[in-house]
């Protein structure tokens, strides 16, 4: 259609279906479409489409014909928008896209521990060697405390309540763990930095307390927590090297889309990473800190932990009903 | 690739052309978020901190709850501010919106909970070493002026706006008149659209030289009545009429 060639009445025969389909958008864009606005929808997105196309032709540049385009972008958003989870899709995710990746990543998460505990042995030996070092991985409050023969973390709680506590813990937690995968933008290097320093101040840190002769109440102190607290960093360390695999070695046309697929893909871990760090706060709040509980209780709270853990990536947590 | 404009290609055949916001109305749009957000959790704070000076008893007995109920929601408004509002607001916040910008996938589409989360756990990465510094920095200089977050999640910052509520005002209130010609209807509606925004001399000067077309196209016996220098309201109102075919 060219200008000159415009049907006249063209634009009032259609300038009603705009308006209806324009007050339409308002209401489909609000919530879930019913089938007869859905059919609705893409019956008015078929004529827009070809509205679009003659006012491109017949009036570029004008305003109806930038109106026309904006209307017909926002109808193609609602067109195409992605449906909403349903419970079945979040049960999906736990019983199965969860455990898939998990055994995805397994080389890199076994990477990932060695590198962990190669950089604990390090730390470790470091600060067994060279006492003074132990200023790089301990604050001066805690080197003050365990010169006084105590463990920074006694009578925690007369400072702060076990609640307060619990949650400060695993939002810290969760931020050093997010940031351990996301850090692997920068071509995994990130996160060989976030797991190794993890390392070495772990490991530092139990060569100084053995120095005071503190380290088997520093390991009764992390016991019940720390298992599955260290390996859901180390899981998150290990897809942040995905990510920075996906960018060195795309397996798609483009870096971009490489990495765009790959972060969809290993997101979804932390639907299980976070949940799990939370239950690690709540027992290095409530349980970790309490001197009054001993080595038997510490150990199943951390058998129990750990096998919480295995279940939920295993996925065996959620198909107990065999229905999946 | 533009660094402009992303382009969607539809299934039916015809494109949509978005344009791509810049590192100036990004800024200018968190720097309104992060004042929101801040001024949210510490007003929560304030009322909280009053809450607890008036019942001493709460305070004294306890604690835990006294703290809970004033760190932890203010924590919430300032960590969960742009996740949330984002999922809720279909890819716009407060101040996305003040700034005329949103979020969209790469098909234009509104994005998915998940490119939504993802895209801001990166903030972790985009606000190293200080001030957004790297997040702003990659937005200069990649291509489509992308974060980190965008790039891993997919997402794009566009130009959005009144437009679409400019444009749905315009479709719905167009005034037409099946004896002109679709470029004379057009300009007129266009004219009326624009009328508050231009001087008054240059409107009524417009409007006087359209309804002479009008007026020549349709013929003497149909042509709008005007004078020479009428009010400005009547002015509007005369091409009104002359555009949507109406006499006066």
């Amino acid at each position: 259609m060219k200008p000159n060639t415009v049907a006249p009445s063209w634009l009032a025969q259609r300038s009603a279906i705009w308006s209806r389909l324009g007050d339409s958008l308002l209401t489909w864009r609000r919530g879930r479409l019913s089938r007869q606005d859905a059919l609705k929808a893409l019956d008015g997105y078929r004529g827009l489409a070809r509205d679009v196309a003659s006012a491109r032709q017949a009036l570029p540049g004008n305003p109806i014909t930038l109106a026309l385009e904006t209307l017909y972008a926002s109808l193609h958003a609602i067109v195409n928008r992605e449906p909403r989870h349903t419970l079945a899709s979040l049960r999906h995710l736990y019983a199965v896209e969860i455990p898939a990746t998990v055994q995805e990543l397994k080389p890199l998460i076994v990477g990932v521990w060695l590198l962990f505990a190669l950089s604990t042995a390090a730390g470790w030996w470091l600060v067994h060697t060279w006492p003074t070092l132990v200023d790089l991985v301990a604050s001066p409050d805690m080197i003050q405390h365990v010169q006084r023969g105590e463990l920074w973390t006694d009578g925690i709680l007369n400072v702060t309540p076990s609640s307060l506590l619990s949650v400060r813990i695993f939002t810290n937690n969760i931020v050093v763990t997010i940031f351990a995968c996301v850090a692997g933008v920068f071509y995994g290097l990130g996160t060989f930095y976030v797991i190794a320093n993890n390392g070495l101040m772990l490991g530092g840190v139990f060569a100084f307390t053995r120095q005071y002769g503190l380290d088997g109440d520093l390991l009764k102190f992390i016991f019940a927590h720390g298992t599955v607290e260290l390996s859901m960093i180390c899981l998150g360390g290990a897809a942040g090297v995905a990510l920075g695999e996906a960018l060195i070695r795309p397996k798609l046309a483009s870096r971009r889309d490489s990495l765009q697929q790959c972060t969809a893909r290993i997101a979804r871990l932390f639907a299980a990473l976070i949940p799990l760090l939370v239950v690690c706060g709540l027992i290095e709040g409530f349980v970790s800190p309490v001197t009054s509980i001993g080595w038997p209780v510490r150990l199943i709270i951390g058998l129990a932990n750990l096998a919480l853990m295995l279940a939920v990536l295993s996925g065996r947590f959620f198909r107990s009903g065999g229905a999946v | 690739m533009s660094t402009d404009s992303l382009i969607v290609t539809t299934p039916t055949g015809v494109d949509v052309e978005l344009a791509i916001a810049g590192p100036g109305s990004r800024a200018y749009a968190f720097i309104i978020d992060w004042h929101i957000r801040l001024l949210i959790a510490v007003t929560w704070l304030a009322g909280a901190g009053y809450f607890l000076t008036r019942s001493p008893d709460l305070a004294k007995h306890s604690p835990v709850a006294a703290g809970l109920l004033t760190g932890l929601p203010a924590a919430a408004i300032y960590f969960l501010y742009h996740p949330v509002l984002e999922m809720v607001m279909r890819g716009r916040t407060p101040g996305k919106r003040m700034a005329g910008v949103r979020i969209v996938n790469r098909q234009g589409g509104t994005p998915s909970t998940l490119a939504i989360l993802i895209r801001n756990a990166f903030r972790l990465v985009d606000c190293l070493p200080a001030l957004y510094a790297l997040g702003l920095t990659t937005t200069v200089f990649s291509a489509q002026r992308t974060r980190f977050g965008d790039l891993a999640a997919g997402t794009l910052l566009v130009r959005d706006g009144d437009t679409e509520a400019k444009a749905l005002t315009q479709l719905g209130s167009l005034a037409l008149n099946p004896a002109l010609d679709a470029g004379t209807a057009a300009l007129g509606n266009d004219l009326l659209l624009r009328w508050k925004e231009l001087q008054p001399d240059a409107r009524r000067l417009l409007a006087r030289e359209l309804l002479a077309r009008i007026a020549a196209t349709l013929g003497s016996a149909q042509a709008p009545l005007h004078e020479d220098a009428p009010d400005d309201g009547i002015l509007q109102q005369q091409l009104r009429n002359a555009l949507s075919g109406r006499s006066r």
